[in-house]
This record gives C-alpha cells, sequence and structure tokens, in this order.
C-alpha cells in the first residue's frame, strides 16, 4: 500500500519533472546554436527571449493568441495517437479547414452573424475532419501507412491553398495579390473583453480540450478508441471494431486542426493568403501534444509555452541577432528528450516484467492457445 | 520528336536521383526494421553540408564527402535514440526533421547572411562518357549526366547484390524480419540496425547534396520539400529491393519530369495542380503497393533482450 502511494507520487514528480528537464535541456543546446551562429550571448538573447513571451500583460496576450492554434493542433496528434495513429497531418488539415472556412466566409451573400459564424466554424471543422479522414480512408482500406500519406497530403493542402488563392477565392478588390477576401463581420470572432485582443477562439479551444477529454475517458467509442490503440488484438478479440474507431480518431483529429485553421483566419489574420501557415502549426503541435503528454492539461500549458516562444522569438530577432529559427531547435531539442525518456526509465521496465510474469497459468496456456 | 524524348528521359533521371540514392541507403535500414522517418531532416542538412564544403573548398566531391558524413553523424543520433535506447521511431523522425530545419536555417543565414544573392560555388555539371554519349537519343538522355548519376545508378546492381547474396544483406534482412532468432544465433541485432541506419544517413546526406549541387546550384530554406518521404515511399512502392526502389524512382521521376513539362506548357491546367502529382502519385503507389509484400516483419518495432 505503502509502496503504491510512493509510486504513484513518483509517476506525477515524473510527468512534471521530466517535461521540466527537456525543457532546460532545449534552452542550453539552443543556447550553443546561438554562441555559434551569432555575435550576441545566449543569456542576452534568452532575456529577450522571455520579455518577448512572458515580460508584460501584452506579451503574454501575444503569447495566449499563439498558442491558441498549436494546441488545437496538438488535440489533433493527441486523438490520433491515442487510437495509435500517428497523424503528421495536422499542418494539411489546418490548412484544409482554414480553406473551408473562408470559402464559406466569403462567398455567402450577407447572413446575420447568428447564421454565418456557426456556418463558417463547421466548414472549418469539417474541411479538416474530411481531410484527415482521406489518410485514415487509406490506412484501413489499403494498408497504407498513415506516416507517408499525411505527409504527402500537407505538401498537396499547401499547393491547393496557392490554387485557391491565386484562383477562386482571390480579392477581386485587391487583384494583383494573391490572397482571399476580407473576412466579412459576421463569419469573424471578436475579442471576449473589449481592449483586450483574446478572442471567443479560446472558448472553443476549452470546450475542445473539455470534449476531448470527455469522449476519451468519459464515453464508450472513446474507451474503444483507447484500447484499440494500446492494444489492437485485444480490442478485436473483445468485439471492437478497429477500422471505426480509426476512422472516428482521425475524423476528429482532422477537425480538431481544421477548426484551429479557421480560428487563425477568422480572429487572427482575417484574410487567407500564401503566407498565412508560414509556422509549421502541425509539427509544432506534435512537440506540444508529446510535451503535454496527451493530456488536457499538459497540453494546455505546453501549448502556452510554445505559443511564448513563438512570440519571443520575434523580439529575440530584432533586439539581438540571434535567428528566430532557434526556436525550432529549442522545439526538436524538446521531442527528442521526451521522446527518449525511456533512457531513465530503464530500472522501471523492469518492475513491469516482473509483474507480468506473474500471471496465473491459467491465463499463460490461453495466452499461449492465441499465439 | 527525338530531341524531346531524349530531354524527357534526361531529367527523368536527374529528378530521379535524389530519391534513388536516398532510397538505396533507406532500403537497408528498412530491412533491418528501422523506418528512417528522420531522412527528410538528413537530406536537408546534407544539402547545406554540400553547399558548404564546395563553397571552402572548391570541389563540389568534397562537399558531397562532407555532406556524406553530415548526414552520418545526423544519423549517428536517430540511431541512438530509435536502436540503443528504443525511443519512437516516427516521433524522433520528426525531432530531427524539425532541428535539421531549424539548424540548416540559422547555419546558412549566419554563414551566407539572409538576403544577399547567393555566391557562386562548384556544383555537378554533366560528365559526357567517351563514345556512350554519342549514342542517338540514348547518349544524350542517359550518358551526359551529372557524376552523382551515374553513382546512383552503378550502386543499384551492386545493392541488389549486396542485398541478397552477401553475408551483410543476410543479417540485415533477418534482423528485420526476426530479431530473437538472429539474437539466439549470435548475430548483434542492435549493431546491425545501428549500422544499417547510419548507410542510409550517408545516403541521405550524399541525396541532398545532390539536390543543392546537382539539381540547384545552392541552399535555400527547407529545399527538400519532402523528397526525404518520398524516398520513403519509393522503397514501399519498390516492395523493399534496390531493383524496385530504381523502378519506383523512375516513376517519380517521371511524374516530377511532367509536372515541369506541364508548368511550361500553357496546358490551361493550374500550375498547382501539376505541382501536386508527385505527391498524388507518391499517395496512389502506396496504396496499390502488392498484397505480398517484402516489408520486414518486425518494421519500426524496437527489439528488446529478455
Amino acid at each position: 500500500m505503502k509502496k503504491s502511494i510512493l509510486q504513484k507520487m513518483g509517476h506525477q514528480l515524473n510527468a512534471v519533472v521530466f517535461p521540466l528537464i527537456a525543457i532546460f535541456a532545449a534552452l542550453m543546446v539552443g543556447s550553443l546554436v546561438i554562441l555559434l551562429s551569432s555575435n550576441s550571448s545566449p543569456l542576452a538573447a534568452y532575456k529577450a527571449l522571455f520579455t518577448g513571451a512572458f515580460g508584460s500583460p501584452r506579451a503574454w496576450e501575444d503569447s495566449i493568441l499563439k498558442a491558441i492554434p498549436f494546441v488545437f493542433t496538438a488535440l489533433s496528434y493527441a486523438i490520433a495517437n491515442r487510437c495509435g495513429i500517428i497523424n503528421l497531418g495536422a499542418e494539411g488539415q489546418f490548412e484544409m479547414g482554414a480553406l473551408a472556412a473562408t470559402i464559406a466566409a466569403v462567398s455567402f451573400p450577407p447572413l446575420p452573424a447568428i447564421l454565418h459564424l456557426p456556418l463558417t466554424l463547421i466548414a472549418g471543422f469539417l474541411g479538416g475532419a474530411l481531410f484527415g479522414l482521406i489518410p485514415a480512408i487509406l490506412r484501413v482500406q489499403f494498408g497504407a501507412s498513415e506516416l507517408i500519406t499525411t505527409i504527402m497530403l500537407n505538401y498537396i493542402a499547401s499547393q491547393l491553398i496557392s490554387y485557391s488563392v491565386n484562383g477562386p477565392i482571390m480579392d477581386s478588390a485587391s487583384s494583383s495579390y494573391p490572397q482571399s477576401a476580407h473576412m466579412p463581420e459576421s463569419a469573424s470572432l471578436t475579442a471576449i473583453f473589449p481592449g483586450s485582443r483574446i478572442h471567443w477562439g479560446l472558448i472553443i479551444l476549452l470546450v475542445c480540450v473539455i470534449f476531448y477529454y470527455v469522449f476519451l475517458w468519459k464515453t464508450t467509442r472513446g474507451y474503444e478508441l483507447r484500447v484499440v490503440g494500446l492494444n489492437s488484438t485485444a480490442g478485436e478479440y473483445a468485439g471492437m471494431n478497429i477500422r471505426r474507431s480509426i476512422l472516428r480518431s482521425m475524423f476528429l483529429a482532422g477537425g480538431f486542426a481544421g477548426l484551429g485553421g479557421c480560428i487563425e483566419i477568422i480572429a487572427v489574420q482575417y484574410r487567407l493568403m500564401m503566407t498565412s501557415f508560414k509556422v509549421t502549426y502541425g509539427f509544432t503541435g506534435i512537440a506540444v501534444a508529446l510535451l503535454g503528454n496527451n493530456h488536457p492539461l499538459g497540453m494546455l500549458l505546453s501549448g502556452l509555452l510554445f505559443g511564448g516562444l513563438q512570440t519571443g522569438s520575434l523580439r529575440m530577432q530584432t533586439v539581438t541577432d540571434a535567428s528566430s529559427s532557434v526556436v525550432l531547435v529549442v522545439q526538436a531539442v524538446i521531442i527528442l528528450f521526451i521522446a527518449g525518456r525511456l533512457m531513465f526509465r530503464i530500472q522501471h521496465g523492469r518492475h513491469l516484467r516482473h509483474k507480468t510474469l506473474n500471471i496465473p497459468p491459467k491465463a499463460m496456456e490461453e495466452r499461449g492457445a492465441e499465439r | 520528336m527525338m530531341t524531346t524524348v531524349s530531354s524527357f528521359i534526361a531529367s527523368t533521371l536527374r529528378l530521379a536521383t535524389p530519391t534513388l540514392i536516398a532510397a538505396l541507403g533507406i532500403v537497408f535500414s528498412e530491412r533491418a526494421g528501422v523506418v528512417n522517418i528522420g531522412t527528410e531532416g538528413m537530406m536537408l542538412m546534407g544539402a547545406l553540408a554540400g553547399v558548404m564544403g564546395s563553397y571552402y573548398t572548391g570541389s563540389a566531391l568534397l562537399g558531397a564527402l562532407i555532406a556524406m558524413l553530415t548526414g552520418c553523424l545526423f544519423a549517428m543520433i536517430f540511431a541512438f535514440f530509435t536502436v540503443s535506447i528504443k525511443a519512437d521511431q516516427t516521433v524522433i523522425g520528426t525531432g530531427l526533421n524539425i532541428l535539421a530545419s531549424g539548424l540548416t536555417i540559422t547555419i546558412n543565414r549566419a554563414v551566407f547572411g539572409a538576403s544577399t544573392s547567393p555566391p557562386k560555388i562548384s556544383t555537378f555539371g554533366a560528365v559526357e562518357l567517351p563514345l556512350l554519349s554519342r549514342i542517338p537519343i540514348l547518349g544524350e538522355a542517359v550518358f551526359s549526366q551529372p557524376l552523382p548519376v551515374y553513382i546512383a545508378l552503378l550502386l543499384v546492381p551492386l545493392a541488389q547484390f549486396v542485398m541478397m547474396h552477401c553475408n551483410v544483406g543476410l543479417k540485415v534482412r533477418a534482423v528485420g524480419e526476426n530479431p530473437k532468432a538472429c539474437d539466439t544465433v549470435g548475430i548483434n541485432v542492435s549493431k546491425t540496425r545501428f549500422l544499417a541506419v547510419l548507410y542510409s544517413g550517408i545516403m541521405a546526406g550524399f541525396a541532398g547534396a545532390f539536390v543543392s549541387m546537382g539539381q540547384m546550384t545552392f541552399f535555400t530554406e527547407n529545399m527538400i520539400a519532402g523528397g526525404g518521404f518520398i524516398a520513403l515511399a519509393a522503397v514501399v512502392f519498390g516492395n523493399y529491393t534496390p531493383l524496385g526502389v530504381l523502378i519506383s524512382s523512375l516513376v517519380f521521376g517521371a511524374s516530377n519530369a511532367i509536372m515541369f513539362r506541364l508548368q511550361a506548357a500553357s496546358t490551361g491546367i493550374p500550375s498547382q495542380f501539376a505541382l501536386m502529382l508527385p505527391y498524388v502519385i507518391t499517395i496512389a503507389a502506396i496504396c496499390v503497393v502488392l498484397r505480398r509484400s517484402n516489408r520486414p516483419a518486425s518494421s519500426a518495432k524496437p527489439y528488446i533482450k529478455e
């Protein structure tokens, strides 16, 4: 009994301490890169980075705004991951959500906001969700690895964006520049409080995070999805439909990313253009999900951190001569450390193995029969 | 007509080469049971390292050598995480790709500046083979190519022979198929996998160098644009053999060549759809792979000794 409480505490400690170690290690590697590639001291660069990210109320606001799309794409990666699918396509799903939402926003005759806004949000969700279904269908139908198909679909999505803003949805008023028309007010998300720039997208995000939690841990379908992710053979023996779970998880994954893309356009950027997706939202989302351990609260916190890094890196680049792309290095090292944490868990694994060997003989026989 | 045919074959070959070189490396790491998702990043590092090497030494060949070393170094990180400490291959690969993107942008800006026009470096020019290049059509199409194209084509039968008929190849295949059995008969699973990954990194570095110095004449940010993933797909499509990889690379090369032709000719098809073509074909290709595939049984599974 005493041991199990200790173990539990150990787990919780692990869940908090480990990410902190990873962040620290990543910042160290980043400082090395700054030292070698610029004339600024890493200390000055990081000081600029942190004041830029969290140094003032305005900086906080910026960081939160930047964090919102990252948490959406993190949800996208996480819900697929819970089902054992590696969704490297949040990037493309995000873009397709933005595209579908833009089309819905600019191509309808003037509508009241109470109709137009939900329509735009649904279009964004569906744009991403249907694009997310493509790799899932290819996986369950042809066994095509989603690793490659999702990546390829990202490139296809960015070409579709390029085609759309140069053609069908190009703003006729500014025909020389490849961009969509400005979002109409009826399809835009406004600030929650006057005077602040934090928009209703944050509330939608929080609803999605709660949905993610409730769906996975409180519903049967969510439970099935997690079982399939943990052990698809076991799920199949228990009579679960693996294919359906995969399709469902990728539909939701695409939907989360698509909603993120939609909100980025209708609440922050207001126009779809070629440069709308310069930040790699999808891949940052993977880092956010990993650092947050696919946990709702964890992803919110790590999303804020990455939003901060994004905001701060711009200040770092203007104040010092360190390149903002150092943030990519920091992000990558965090991923490596989190994924490589097994390196510190070898002791732990030994305990687990003893436990699995304690199976009663009868169960062992049944296991043997299965093979 | 004749010149169109020969120039189409020539550009197909040149466009297929980076895929082919990288895939000839990946085919070994894949067969050993490691999916090298980090190929994209290794190619990107190779592309920059090659340009820098060529800039400082004045020789494209030395640049390529430095690119191969860089690819190897990057592959070492990948192998350490995935083979030695058994971390998730996809996640580590994705991390390395982001790392490569960040590092190459930072280094490129620090060394060459962000906005200045790129300096002239020595690149891979066409090498006309004596006599052979005089053959009509084929001469122009196949025998007046940059050096790496010949190297890649010569490596195909060599790799096929090594994989299928040599002890090394047998070991690699066995380790991917049944690591436990290999362990029992005394084959070092981790070492074999580690070396296979290093080899794929060397080839990825070389492939990247060819992109920046054979197809282009300098480095641009994120210039690989999915080339590493296309190489991974080429291995799946080529059914995990070097000969198959040659065929699938040529298919991808041809689709790229068609894309450029479509873009140049005013067909009315928007250029973006032409640019999508290689990616669409890649997706289609891995969906039609034969059911009886040579995919190793322990692909992407770390081997944990009991």
